[in-house]
């Protein structure tokens, strides 16, 4: 399996980009901005089609977008903590602005046609060449680091805002701060493994983290340690049937071990989920 | 509508009469079906969108759009009709979000699982998709939808089900109001609360798989959020909001079809736009007054 060039591309590719969104992601599930992951994956499939038909630099379209869309949805929202509806509308208008760039690109080169929204979409974590699998590390140690360095006071403004606020923490510059670097992360995911991949790999490793501790360090570990594990699962499950996808492999496995976080913390205290469950019919 | 009208056929270089322009909109049936459908389209989105914007719940209608794509992925696999892969998955993707969001974990929760079955269910799509070889082609039509190509019989069932799902909220419009703005009072009043959750869901399930098969998953999405966004900045009371929200999705709609005819442009664009932007209008003016009101009060408490 290592001896082939693209499966080592891969491999090292998709550990670091699993690392970024495993450590991403933990916050984004305590922040509960899931959503916001979706819709900056769709920003920048627009990104993308947009630089593609100004024949600009294609990576440099996609960052630029998810980027300025974080900031957008932080600005939007209240408290820099961009809400459901806010985000539904800019997704909506991004979805739009996608459909107008890709009816101008398949018109302006019709060898071209709509197969580069799929690639986009689904990415294509077999196709890596060296320069992609060096830009992904580099900006996964990037986005990793970054995190790090604002994981203190970011967890403070993300359990309590009022009391952040009231400490002195800049509650509203970290949350912009905090959407950005989803962006940052979401084109290097989206140029790397697909939009599609993303957003999985975002909810899946971090919610099945955050059932199993509440410890934060530790949860941010964990979420990291599940997410470079799905990729390394998935990627093997598709080299051993090479029928199966590679993206759809990953997030199988993402969610295979979500599902397994929840079935290990009820059983482990199963009286505690079943009443759980009863306070959710009754209460 | 006359100046973007005009302005629409110096795009063109048609003519300066705008009734003229206005004449040749309906001169052809495809149009009048278009039109038609988006009609319908717009008041089932205006309606069910008022409510999923009240209930929070625009992340589960985004993931219920999105799991038709899987639904009709493993139809064509098994040789099935497509609508059985369509209601079928739309069914059990609500009944999986009700669960979700009868559980009654944290928000943070919430949106992790979520997240995590809206990706379940684009990878199974992708899976079904390339197991099947080659349907990738409709996956863009499947995604964004050819508004033109709609025939009378799709206006039909579009009508026959938009008809369906507007009732039955309409029916349930009170409870559902009063669960969806209080649900732990209603759930002590007596008011089935998760019963008419899971019903809500199933209901916007089923209508965006239909109407996303005819008109593509961004318009539905589109009509369902913006314009009922705008009705909640405009006005909190029920009866109100929801007249505007149909408004909005109608005139957004009107104006995109007739932009989009007199343009090379897709539809979808021009709905979208025209609606975010006067969501961002609605939002910016808000936020404006709410100033001056706040350094109104501020000059008067310093007098």
């Amino acid at each position: 399996m290592f001896a082939h060039e693209f499966m080592r591309h891969a491999l090292i590719a998709g550990s670091f980009v699993g690392l970024a969104c495993g450590l991403v992601g933990y916050f984004v599930v305590l922040r509960a901005q899931v959503f916001a992951g979706d819709a900056l994956s769709h920003v920048a499939f627009t990104g993308a089609l947009a630089a593609a038909v100004l024949g600009l630099n294609i990576l440099a379209g996609l960052f630029a977008a998810t980027i300025l869309g974080g900031i957008i949805m932080g600005i939007l929202g209240d408290k820099a903590r961009a809400d459901d509806v806010t985000i539904g509308s800019l997704f909506a208008w991004t979805l739009g602005l996608g459909v107008l760039f890709l009816t101008i690109f398949t018109t302006q080169d019709s060898a071209g046609n709509g197969t580069a929204g799929v690639r986009v979409l689904f990415g294509s974590i077999f196709g890596l060449s060296t320069t992609d699998v060096r830009n992904a590390v580099v900006l996964a140690v990037l986005a990793g680091a970054l995190l790090l360095a604002i994981a203190r006071p970011l967890l403070f403004a993300s359990l309590d805002t009022a009391v952040a606020a009231a400490q002195g923490v800049p509650v509203r510059a970290l949350g912009l701060v905090f959407l950005a670097l989803l962006g940052l992360v979401s084109a290097q995911a989206t140029q790397a493994v697909g939009a599609l991949l993303l957003l999985g790999l975002l909810a899946a490793p971090a919610g099945a983290a955050h059932r199993l501790t509440t410890r934060p360090y530790l949860g941010l570990a964990l979420s990291a340690l599940f997410s470079v594990g799905s990729i390394w699962i998935g990627l093997t499950l598709s080299y051993v049937f090479p029928t199966l996808p590679p993206s759809s492999m990953i997030i199988a496995a993402a969610v295979g071990v979500y599902v397994l976080a929840l079935a290990t913390t009820a059983a482990r205290d199963p009286s505690a989920f079943w009443l759980r469950q009863a306070n959710g019919n009754v209460a | 509508m006359a100046t973007a009208m005009v302005e629409a056929a110096i795009f063109q270089g048609l003519s300066w009469n705008p009734l003229a322009d206005l004449r040749e909109l309906f001169a052809y049936p495809f149009m009048v079906n278009a039109l038609e459908a988006g009609t319908i389209v717009a008041v089932m989105g205006g309606v069910i969108g008022w409510f999923m914007v009240l209930r929070r719940q625009t992340f589960a209608g985004h993931t219920l759009s999105v799991i038709a794509f899987p639904g009709a992925a493993a139809a064509s696999l098994a040789g099935l009709p497509l609508a059985v892969g369509y209601f079928g998955f739309c069914g059990l993707g609500a009944l999986a979000l009700a669960g979700i969001a009868g559980s009654r974990r944290s928000l943070s929760a919430e949106s992790a699982a979520i997240g995590s079955l809206q990706a379940l269910a684009l990878a199974l799509g992708f899976l079904f998709v390339s197991l099947y070889h080659g349907v990738l082609n409709g996956l863009d039509s499947l995604l964004f939808g050819t508004f033109l190509g709609i025939t009378g019989r799709q206006v039909t069932v579009l009508l026959a089900v938009a008809a369906a799902a507007v009732a039955l909220v309409a029916i349930a419009a009170r409870p559902l109001f009063f669960a969806s703005v209080d649900g732990d009072v209603a759930r002590a009043r007596g008011v089935p609360v998760r019963a008419l959750g899971f019903g809500f869901l199933l209901v916007l399930g089923l209508s965006v798989a239909e109407t996303s098969q005819i008109t593509g998953a961004l318009l539905v999405f589109a009509l369902l959020v913006t314009p009922a966004a705008t009705a909640h900045q405009l006005t909190p009371r029920p009866g109100l909001g929801i007249a505007l929200s149909v408004t909005l999705a109608l005139a957004v709609t009107w104006l995109g079809l007739a932009l989009a005819y007199f343009s090379i442009y897709p539809v979808g664009f021009y709905v979208t736009s025209l609606s975010f932007g006067l969501y961002l209008l609605v939002r910016v003016s808000r936020a404006l007054a709410s100033r001056r009101r706040t350094t109104g009060r501020l000059a008067l408490e310093a007098a």
